[in-house]
């Protein structure tokens, strides 16, 4: 036990107080403190640099009735489009808008059967907002003049759009109501995506250690004083417990970030995160799932991280590790929208994607307890399982030198584990 | 306090790496351990370790398998650099000297000691990838005995020094054999040997093929070397029977021969040729031991 805390001590102390990671670390924050400000800087900017994003939209009216209205309905948007009549040609107007010298110009008229007749010209063809904006404006002034036409009231046109009363139900056991589920979907996508980066992150933090350790010989002092198996899980326990350090930092000012911010866009973000009512249940999961999810990953990455014997090849060799947690996090994130589908439920059980996907469900839905549970189940089985088989190729992995870069070589390395 | 090898080998697959060695190091006594590259010595240090298990035979230590509850007696010094180049030199030997069973107080004392003895004591805030070769062997050489253990394997423990670190090293190991240690240590360097071990051994393809104190090695070998200095041409003496390696030099040639009665016959046949400034019979060194058994390819 005194090794065992001798290593972890070192694991931990020595990475907290490199340079590399407290700029990493200050880093983060200062981001997640920018993210929670970023409407105010926004702001900012905007009124030191005067805001010159004032938008022009040129209408030739073919009719001259339209185009009063639509300087009304464009007056009664937000934002800053201004309409105006213009005494230009068709040609001209084109050649102004491929020479950039105006953004856009709109063609309106009647068409035989007295509908409203539009064409919008731009250089952009994957523009999107600012048509449909004009689309919603013209139907509503169609609407307007035919309800006139057909002489009725306002009222009258009211009744005829009235929107109907719809809600969905679902009789699943596990779903949640859509609001609920609205409200979940933040909050998870989050702390999946902090379960994904750190799971990522501190694994292959973990097999460079190691191939470190390899790679400047230190190794052999180490495991002639510890056993391997020590040493190994005293360093997946150091780093984990700096990364937790590390995420609950980031958590801490997150939080202080939120509350602290002047900007307006706070109670919106909270709510659309879904922070407004924050599900302890969920959080607990997350912290669970990420601990699994790491010594998971983890332990598989000082298996792989034993076997070579220069830092260079660690990133080839965890690479097919990698990309399972990159198929994972792909699976869950499917799952965003609709999270009961079958193949979740499936994948859920696999322990290298459950701490993922498992978490999303749980995150999501009201699972029956025994679910998670199975769940976490299967992965600290198959943590002490691949603790077992790890320990078992390190004692030998830790002894071998020489290029070696093939999963021939776990089996070479149990060989002389075992010698 | 006694550290015995019996008849161990150690296969890899079809691969005989140690092949029945049996030695014994008395308490207090240098062991030299004498091989070419790729003799098994490192194989043997990682048996004696415990970091692998032999497939036959039989080692302790005091009669007692070695295994991680011995650790704190035992100091190991690697063939390469074994330290984490990132890690300051104070911090990264106490902490060697922490995994070693010894207290951190203990430690920082014992550390100050040998910093100051190794002449490096400026260097305890460095970290160790910014040393010199030479300076990171002393600092592997204090992580080795820091702890004070009783049994010192050193691998190689002069490579990378200059002249002077390697009397100040070797001056170290002796007075830490003379505490009462027992050490064992491989080398390329047979002038090292001889001067410092009371026993050795030769190994060759992992079979031991010389082994005993240095007298009895030396005696047994048998043959003698002849010095003769002379201005004048000495090579009709290559053909004297008995002769059976001949090494010329600038000031004269050296003569392995078989018999003291050769001997004379070369003296002879010299001042044939002319007078000559210097003659002596010497005893054979370990490099011409080790040549003639390991040969010439591998020295």
């Amino acid at each position: 036990m005194r090794e065992f805390m001798l290593i972890f001590k070192q694991a931990f102390l020595t990475k907290a107080r490199t340079k590399s990671f407290m700029i990493t670390t200050i880093i983060m924050i200062a981001a997640v403190f920018l993210m929670a400000n970023i409407t105010s800087i926004i702001g900012a900017v905007k009124s030191v640099t005067g805001g010159d994003n004032e938008e022009i939209l040129y209408v030739l009216d073919h009719s001259g009735e339209l185009i009063e209205p639509l300087k009304a309905q464009f007056a009664a948007y937000e934002g800053d489009m201004t309409v105006v009549l213009s005494e230009e040609s068709e040609q001209t107007l084109t050649e102004q808008v491929r020479n950039g010298e105006i953004d856009s110009f709109l063609t309106v008229g009647f068409d035989s059967a007295n509908q409203i007749q539009a064409e919008y010209t731009s250089m952009n063809a994957m523009e999107f907002t600012l048509p449909m904006m004009i689309e919603d404006a013209l139907q509503s002034i169609q609407t307007e003049l035919k309800a006139e036409e057909m002489s009725l009231s306002s009222e009258q046109v009211q009744v005829l759009f009235a929107p109907i009363q719809f809600e969905q139900h679902s009789v699943s056991p596990s779903a949640k109501s859509e609001e609920e589920l609205n409200q979940a979907r933040g909050l998870v996508y989050v702390l999946m995506f902090l379960i994904y980066f750190a799971v990522i992150f501190y694994s292959s933090m973990i097999a460079t250690e190691v191939a470190t350790e390899k790679s400047s010989r230190v190794m052999e002092i180490l495991i002639s004083s510890v056993s391997p198996a020590k040493h190994m899980f005293a360093k997946v326990i150091g780093i984990g417990s700096l990364g937790l350090v590390q995420m609950a930092l980031l958590g801490i000012s997150g939080f202080i970030a939120l509350k602290t911010t002047s900007s307006d866009m706070v109670d919106g973000f909270f709510s659309f995160f879904g922070f407004s009512n924050m599900n302890v249940g969920t959080i607990v999961y997350a912290v669970v799932f990420f601990l699994l999810g790491y010594f998971l990953y983890a332990t598989l990455a000082a298996l792989l991280g034993s076997l070579v014997s220069r830092t260079e090849d660690v990133q080839q060799v965890i690479m097919p590790m990698m990309l399972l947690v990159i198929v994972a996090f792909m699976i869950a994130v499917t799952g965003l929208g609709n999270p009961d589908m079958g193949y979740l439920k499936y994948t859920s059980f696999i322990p290298f994607f459950a701490p993922l996907v498992m978490f999303l469900r749980v995150g999501m839905l009201d699972l029956p307890l025994w679910e998670p549970l199975l769940s976490i189940g299967i992965m600290l089985l198959t943590i002490f399982v691949l603790g077992w088989f790890g320990a078992r190729v390190y004692r030998g992995g830790v002894l071998m030198y020489g290029a070696s870069r093939s999963w021939k070589d776990i089996k070479k390395a149990i060989q002389l584990g075992k010698e | 306090m006694a550290l015995q090898l019996e008849n161990v080998t150690k296969q890899f697959g079809d691969f005989t790496a140690v092949d029945h060695l049996t030695l014994t190091v008395g308490e207090g006594t240098m062991y030299g351990f004498l091989g070419a590259n790729g003799a098994g010595k490192t194989t043997t240090f990682r048996m004696i370790l415990g970091l692998l298990n032999a497939n036959e035979g039989k080692i302790t230590w005091n009669g007692k398998k070695i295994s991680y509850a011995t650790s704190a007696e035992i100091g190991y010094l690697p063939e390469e650099r074994g330290l984490y180049p990132k890690m300051k030199v104070e911090e990264q030997l106490i902490f060697l000297a922490q995994l070693r069973g010894m207290s951190r107080t203990d430690a920082k004392a014992a550390l100050s000691t040998w910093l100051e003895r190794m002449e490096i004591k400026h260097y305890a805030n460095k970290k160790v990838e910014e040393l010199s070769k030479g300076n990171q062997q002393k600092i592997q050489v204090i992580a080795s005995l820091i702890h004070n253990p009783k049994l010192l394997i050193l691998d190689e423990p002069f490579s990378g020094l200059d002249p002077v670190n390697v009397e100040m090293l070797k001056a170290a190991i002796i007075e830490f054999r003379n505490s009462g240690a027992t050490i064992i240590f491989s080398s390329h360097r047979m002038d090292h040997v001889e001067e410092l071990c009371e026993q050795l051994s030769i190994i060759h393809h992992g079979k031991q093929v010389v082994s005993g104190t240095l007298r009895d090695v030396k005696r047994s070998f048998g043959k003698q070397n002849v010095r003769i200095h002379s201005d004048y041409d000495l090579s009709p003496l290559d053909s004297i029977a008995g002769v059976t390696s001949t090494h010329k030099s600038i000031e004269g040639a050296v003569y392995q021969i078989e018999s003291e009665q050769v001997a004379n016959e070369l003296l002879t046949a010299a001042l044939k040729s002319g007078p000559i400034r210097h003659f002596a019979i010497e005893e054979p060194s370990l490099q011409d031991i080790f040549i003639e058994k390991v040969g010439r390819v591998h020295a």
